[in-house]
């Protein structure tokens, strides 16, 4: 996971720039800005100050006490969910709006799942003063309808879409054809490390210092480098920044995708929405919906760099079922008075069904908490599960 | 195998229709639309096509706009896959060549050297595939001229000169010019830069230069075909299919914009 940019977009097979030729330039002029601008001191020092000062960063690392002991490891918790706007998806969007300004664009398009990436775009366009568009499928804006008003309210245009399985898959198609009629002006804001090159390159580096902070804060705390890493990983942006901080040392890596979207798991070598990597889809190669409890996850493909981390075993990817992770989101709560995201919660529950058997007790696991739950209290509520 | 289905050569074909001073028309039919789909790829050739370009519906078509969005819906949801739609396109004898329009993964998915032996051996002459760009586009290319099968890669208002050039020695066929930044649909008026990529193709190759993405109807397929050899039309057909026009009716339109064509 080396800073400069993988050889032609690549991750060992994965990767690549499939697009129509519309956007070929637009990716070719991403790909340089981005590359001039994170060699470029003054731009670092922006970004750098932009998330501290406004963003939160660093945020801590929380030691888990009561459920370290109830599960006999150590748990160590990356707080993404206390960043400005409740997920790690703000480092993201103000580095890519920085670059926006940089490339004289005006106005930012994004698709958004659970919606956290759409609020972190709506919060970013609102303080660089730019135009934003944010794709949602349609199923997503009635189960997330407070993050929907949350982007409207930040000024920010939500589009519901209606193709196909109308959840995230759908709205990166619809954020595509946007950007395909939009590209002289708008940036495509993607949210995750997956995509054309050069975003799975550029959204990681972006996110790596959620995972520089951990391995420092980590040693600090503990004295040394953990035995476990773990993110959950639907696109996988919080698990890439984590990991590129950890790839290093010993610990082993553990991605955690949802039972009904588990592209490392369960999908097959493809070509789609600009990447070759893991999607699930049929004989014949037609996409396949993906079903999950977590908005956020409900994507039946998984960025370049994970399908490459799996493939040359460097990092391991499990899944978590509804279930699982509907007791582990009531768990974190209630042992520590933290509610995480849905999405955080898949990491959470391979974590709370392993302690003591694939992870040995006495281990230290550090867990990255990608967001806050509170965007999930009202689906929760509704199942009555409490 | 009957004679019919021995794939024409696509370049050819279009080169030799051009040289006698005809101007091209390519018409779009989504594959598996319809019960007689089969039937109106026939009928639009027979209304004075040059050839035909049959699409292969794909899960996420993000090249397209929402009338070709929803005939690929309605014709996966009818069952429709890549090899049923290679293999019916030619059932009733269009008579001109075929090219198939689709999407990388399916042809990915399949075996690029399949793919390619499949569209060949079901009486296809040629290829588009919207999301595989030049840079891309070296193991399709291989597979593809294995089988004698043309690889028409598009081009679009952004590509700066030097690009188009390469990708103008790469392309067989034709070259398609994206006439719009845009997905694919109809546009009330013609693009200035449909216009400007046309001359813009027309200026660096001897390949059959056709635009496509926004040609609508008869007097702007004309007025393009001042400076292009030809025009690709599919939103404005398959909108009259989604109206539950019958092939006949659409094959009318074809026949349309050929006599607009014609008349130059």
């Amino acid at each position: 996971m080396a800073h400069h940019a993988p050889e032609e977009g690549r991750f060992g097979r994965f990767g690549g720039r499939f697009v129509p030729e519309s956007l070929v330039p637009a990716c070719q002029e991403l790909e340089e800005a981005f590359a001039n601008a994170w060699a470029d001191p003054e731009f670092l020092s922006t970004y750098r100050r932009i998330l501290a000062d406004y963003g939160g960063r660093p945020t801590p690392l929380t030691e888990c006490r009561r459920l370290s002991e109830q599960l006999g490891i150590r748990l160590l918790l990356k707080r993404e969910d206390l960043a400005h706007t409740g997920s790690h998806k703000l480092n993201n969007v103000i580095g890519q709006a920085l670059l926006t300004k940089r490339m004289g664009k005006t106005r930012l398009v994004a698709e958004t799942g659970a919606g956290q990436h759409g609020v972190a775009t709506a919060t970013a366009a609102a303080l660089f003063g730019l135009q934003c568009t944010v794709y949602m499928g349609e199923t997503d804006v009635r189960r997330q309808e407070l993050n929907v008003f949350r982007m409207r309210l930040l000024g920010a245009e939500v589009r519901p879409v209606n193709s196909g399985s109308a959840t995230l898959k759908d709205a990166i198609n619809e954020a595509m054809r946007d950007w395909v009629g939009s590209v002289e002006d708008s940036h495509y804001c993607l949210g995750s490390v997956m995509g054309p090159h050069p975003y799975p390159w550029m959204v990681r580096e972006l996110q790596r210092v959620v995972g520089d902070e951990a391995a420092g804060q980590c040693r600090s705390a503990t004295g040394e480098d953990p035995d476990f890493v773990v993110a959950c990983v639907g696109g996988g942006s919080n698990a890439a920044g984590t990991f590129a901080g950890f790839v290093d040392t010993k610990a082993a890596l553990v991605g955690v995708e949802a039972a009904g979207g588990a592209a490392v798991t369960n999908g097959v070598l493809g070509v789609v929405h600009g990447m070759a990597s893991l999607f699930i889809q049929d004989d014949a190669g037609q996409i396949l919906e993906a079903h999950s409890i977590s908005a956020g996850l409900d994507y039946p493909g998984v960025g370049p760099e994970h399908s490459f981390l799996a493939e040359s075993g460097r990092a391991k990817y499990v899944s978590a079922s509804d279930a699982e992770v509907l007791d582990a989101f009531v768990a974190l709560g209630r042992t520590e008075g933290i509610v995480p995201a849905l999405e955080s919660a898949h990491a959470l529950a391979w974590v709370m069904k392993e302690a003591g058997r694939e992870i040995p007790s006495g281990s230290t696991v550090v867990l990255t908490l990608s967001g806050r739950g509170d965007k999930d209290v009202a689906q929760v509520m509704e199942m009555g599960i409490i | 195998m009957t004679q019919t289905l021995a794939p024409q050569s696509l370049e050819e074909t279009l080169r030799s229709a051009r040289d006698r001073g005809k101007k091209l028309l390519v018409p779009y039919v989504t594959g598996g639309f319809g019960d007689d789909w089969p039937h109106l790829v026939a009928a639009v050739a027979h209304a004075g096509a040059d050839a035909v370009e049959v699409g292969i519906p794909f899960s996420d078509p993000v090249m397209d706009g929402p009338v070709i969005q929803e005939t690929s819906r309605l014709a996966l949801q009818a069952g429709a896959t890549p090899s049923s739609v290679l293999a019916d396109a030619a059932r009733e004898q269009p008579g001109v060549p075929l090219v198939a329009m689709t999407y990388y993964n399916l042809a990915f998915r399949a075996g690029l050297e399949r793919f390619a032996a499949q569209s060949h051996d079901s009486g296809f002459s040629g290829a588009i595939l919207a999301d595989l760009p030049l840079d891309e586009a070296g193991p399709w290319l291989a597979a593809a001229q294995a089988q004698s099968l043309a690889t028409i890669l598009l081009v679009a208002p952004t590509t700066p000169p030097e690009r188009m050039e390469r990708i103008c020695k790469a392309s067989s066929g034709f070259v398609y010019g994206v006439g719009v930044m845009g997905v694919t649909g109809e546009r009330d008026a013609l693009s200035r830069s449909a216009v400007e990529v046309a001359k813009r193709l027309k200026a660096v190759t001897d390949l059959p230069v056709l635009i496509g993405v926004g040609v609508t109807d008869a007097d702007q397929a004309r007025s393009l075909c001042e400076i292009a050899d030809g025009v690709i039309v599919g939103s404005a057909l398959m909108r009259r299919r989604l109206a539950n026009q019958s092939a006949e009716e659409v094959a009318e339109v074809v026949a349309g914009i050929r006599r607009g064509l014609d008349r130059g």
